[in-house]
């Protein structure tokens, strides 16, 4: 009996994946997205019953897939530039870099150049910064993590150029490296320093240029280290593409947002 | 011989499973290695001798990977340098010296054995690293990886050499008392020497764990991918390489870490010959 059951589950199983594709939408673009967008399409596809397939391939990609027809909507992880006019870009989200030390450190700001300096490894003590004697422990991110994009852009390096005293994956390895160390100078996404500074762990977030690392300079885009978040479009969207559109920027699903450190677009 | 007449179907039906069980072990093995064979040669045949070099930059398109079999090597060493003698050392006493203490101490040595490696990590990102530190920065470095390893591996190679001076016969002991040799001596001279090459294997197969282990070395190893110039400076391993890249790595850079694979794989393949023909070519499981 129970095994006749089972059968029946399955062929309903089988007969679901085969459901025609009219309500379905393709995603595709920057690889810094597309966890985000994998996570929200499941929730999605709970929700409302409908399909969401998500490919990373970087910006570049999503761009050309939406221009070609061949995805319903693009991930860019940077601002739509004057080449782009013919796409709808909607925003997202943001996504920033803190600097961070030791909370015990006394150097309160470094500009940029000190920045490139330390990473260089033309400067190599804090007494040359105006702190306390101590060789830098300069730490850095391990290749083709987005952050690690996002500060060798900022700062105009090429990752052989950056001498780092240690290398890391995940933000929370670079904070507690950090954290445990009086002279080490890092970069994590910017959400995550700031609920760690929160909770207690020595950290101090540096000002870049001047602007302190708040989420609310992030949210207005006035922090300098930080990167829209978009999905273009073309032409008029349909109703799944709305809805898709309403769902992903819900306020309801920020905290989906922070799981991945990055920061809704306020309403 | 086993037969196959129709009055011993089990027989024959167990000698199948048998031979498909044996099967799929090769199959799964050979298939491994075929799917890294198959992903890295066009890259293999590509960059070729460039692999040899020590400058890692995929992002320029850069793919040295000879400073990272050397870290991996090195890491693995000293922990074996470390842990081997402290288990043989260990196990010897336990056994010879101290029969008493021997159980319960074995106890507490399979609950090390049992503690997932992540957690010997954590301790050495958040107690070790930092009292290297102390005296010399960054605190992340060979030395630490090395010695996390070396807690990591300590309690089996003690368990496989207990395992193996057990396993010597009784008359060695009571002829070597007959005789009126020292304690010491009996062990130096008869008991480690009979026992060696399982001893051998034991540590082998630990060697090979610790070239393999990844999150824990991942923690503590500094990752920065050059030869170090001491046991203070950072060393990043072939495990620890991919486990960084490959979430976020692309076209070739994503054959570049498979490649590492192999080439890993070819590091543990070569040790394990090396070893086989230090114990004189026979297999005797420990």
């Amino acid at each position: 009996m129970w095994l006749q059951r089972w059968w029946l589950v399955l062929a309903v199983m089988l007969l679901a994946g085969c459901q025609p594709g009219a309500d379905k939408l393709v995603i595709t673009g920057s690889s810094t997205i597309a966890p985000l967008m994998a996570d929200l399409a499941e929730q999605f596809e709970t929700h409302r019953g409908i399909q969401v397939d998500v490919q990373s391939g970087g910006s570049g990609r999503g761009i050309s897939d939406v221009r070609q027809g061949l995805a319903d909507f693009g991930m860019v992880s940077r601002a739509p530039t004057s080449d782009e006019k013919d796409l709808d870009a909607h925003l997202i989200g943001r996504d920033g870099i803190a600097m961070i030390v030791h909370a015990d450190n006394p150097v309160r700001a470094l500009s940029d150049a000190q920045i490139v300096a330390i990473y260089t490894g033309a400067l190599d003590n804090w007494s040359e910064l105006g702190g306390k004697a101590g060789a830098i422990t300069v730490v850095h991110k391990a290749e083709g993590r987005s952050t690690q994009e996002l500060f060798l852009d900022h700062f105009g390096l090429s990752s052989d150029q950056v001498k780092p005293d240690l290398v890391i994956g995940e933000n929370q390895q670079g904070i507690k490296a950090v954290a445990g160390d009086p002279n080490a100078i890092g970069y994590v996404s910017i959400g995550s320093a700031i609920y760690e500074a929160d909770a207690g762990v020595p950290l101090r977030l540096l000002p870049l240029s001047g602007v302190p690392a708040t989420l609310e300079n992030v949210d207005q885009g006035r922090y300098p280290l930080s990167r829209e978040l978009n999905l273009v479009s073309q032409g008029a969207l349909s109703e799944v593409a709305r809805q898709w559109l309403a769902f992903v920027t819900d306020p309801a699903r920020a905290e989906t947002y922070h799981d991945y450190y990055f920061l809704p677009v306020s309403r | 011989m086993i037969t196959t007449s129709s009055r011993f179907h089990a027989d024959a039906a167990l000698t199948w499973l048998l031979r498909l069980a044996g099967g799929a072990a090769v199959l799964v093995l050979g298939g491994i290695v075929a799917v890294l064979v198959i992903q890295s040669v066009p890259f293999l045949v590509e960059h070729g001798w460039a692999l040899w070099g020590n400058d890692w930059q995929p992002g320029l398109g850069r793919y040295g990977m000879a400073a990272m079999v050397a870290g991996s090597v090195l890491v693995s060493m000293l922990a074996l340098g470390i842990a081997g003698p402290v288990a043989v050392l260990l196990a010897a006493w336990l056994r010879y010296f101290a029969p008493t203490i021997r159980r319960p101490i074995l106890i507490l040595v399979e609950l090390m054995a049992g503690i997932p490696s992540v957690v010997y990590g954590l301790w050495g990102m958040l107690v070790l690293v930092p009292w290297i530190n102390q005296w010399a920065p960054p605190g992340a470095s060979w030395l630490a990886a090395s010695l996390v390893l070396a807690l990591m591996i300590l309690p089996l190679a003690l368990l496989v050499t207990d395992t193996a001076l057990g396993q010597l016969p009784g008359r060695y002991l009571q002829a070597g008392q007959a005789l009126s040799l020292s304690r010491v001596g009996m062990l130096r001279r008869v008991l480690l020497p009979q026992a060696w090459p399982s001893i051998v294997s034991g540590l082998v197969l630990q060697f090979g764990r610790a070239l393999g282990e990844t999150m824990a070395v991942l923690m503590v190893a500094g990752n920065v991918v050059q030869w170090p110039a001491s046991l203070f400076d950072p060393v990043r391993t072939l495990t620890a390489n991919i486990a960084l890249e490959m979430a976020y790595a692309t076209g070739d850079h994503r054959i570049a870490l498979f490649a590492s694979g192999l080439l890993l794989l070819l590091v543990t393949a070569v040790l394990l010959i090396l070893s086989w023909r230090v114990r004189g070519g026979e297999y005797e499981p420990g």
